[in-house]
């Protein structure tokens, strides 16, 4: 499946669910540095990896596929829970990409110039993210090569189907 | 107080950044990737380096690896539980922070503590 930049999303967007992930991100943020100075860095640390976003960004996906549906005049309540759990799917690889980040700015951070550090370890996070995704898209679409009639709704959701 | 209203910015501003490019692409699998973004860890990285030095962010990303592991479980049980359980989205997700607090835990106790 192509990747596409689709800007018609964005149209859709409402400045309340921009400003809802500010405050989500923001909150946990000023939370990670709190408990951090409360019970040291070794437990702070778990907080970098908290999924600050998922619940805010996949309920609003969820209502945002639902009300698209809607409007065609279909049932879509189903639709926005394959949308929404679809996302957190993808970011399920995105934290392989999480876990490469941490292995690199863990050893790295104390030698190098910190700027360097989070680029590189930024770069790297994507890069392992998307060879994942990558990678699941080219079993899936061999497994469905073999098996067309078999898990469709696992491999495919209703969402991607073209 | 000014700490803390700095956190918030900062940590802010780079979850809505990477939440906007997500926003952009598609298809939506790959869009997700970007909610596992490093975007909490890249503002409290940085703020911890500038305030406690290097030292201290690095145990900081050492124990984010643990985080890290039991985000990947967060995600793919409650991606399971949405699309085959058939649970709501609000409570798979809110729910799944439970998993997500024992599994970072339970990981902190077993292999740091």
């Amino acid at each position: 499946m192509k990747i596409k930049v689709d800007t018609s999303g964005l149209k859709n967007s409402k400045w309340y669910e921009f400003a809802l992930r500010f405050s989500f991100g923001g909150a946990v943020t000023a939370f990670a540095g709190l408990i951090a100075k409360r019970y040291g860095p070794e437990v702070g640390g778990l907080f970098l990896a908290f999924p600050a976003i998922v619940p805010a960004t996949a309920t609003l996906i969820k209502k945002r596929e639902q009300q698209k549906k809607e409007r065609a005049g279909y049932e879509g309540a189903e639709r926005g829970r394959a949308a929404a759990a679809v996302d957190v799917a993808g970011a399920a690889m995105g934290g392989f990409g999480l876990v490469a980040f941490s292995l690199i700015v863990w050893p790295k951070l104390p030698a190098w110039k910190t700027p360097v550090v989070l680029a590189i370890a930024t770069g790297v996070w994507f890069l392992v993210a998307f060879s994942i995704w990558q990678l699941r898209e080219v079993l899936c679409r061999r497994l469905r090569a073999h098996r067309p009639n078999v898990l469709t709704h696992t491999l495919r959701s209703p969402v991607d189907r073209p | 107080m000014k700490d803390i209203l700095f956190r918030i910015i900062i940590g802010g501003a780079v979850v809505s950044g990477f939440s906007l490019i997500g926003e952009l692409l598609k298809p939506k699998s790959f869009a997700g990737l970007f909610g596992a973004a490093p975007s909490v860890s890249l503002a409290t990285l940085a703020l911890a380096v500038m305030k406690e030095g290097k030292a201290y962010a690095s145990i900081e990303a050492r124990s984010m690896l643990l985080g890290s592991i039991a985000f990947i479980i967060y995600a793919a049980v409650i991606s399971r539980w949405m699309m085959h359980r058939r649970m709501q989205v609000l409570t798979a997700t809110t729910v799944g922070l439970g998993l997500w607090l024992v599994c970072a835990f339970g990981l902190w106790y077993v292999v740091l503590r």
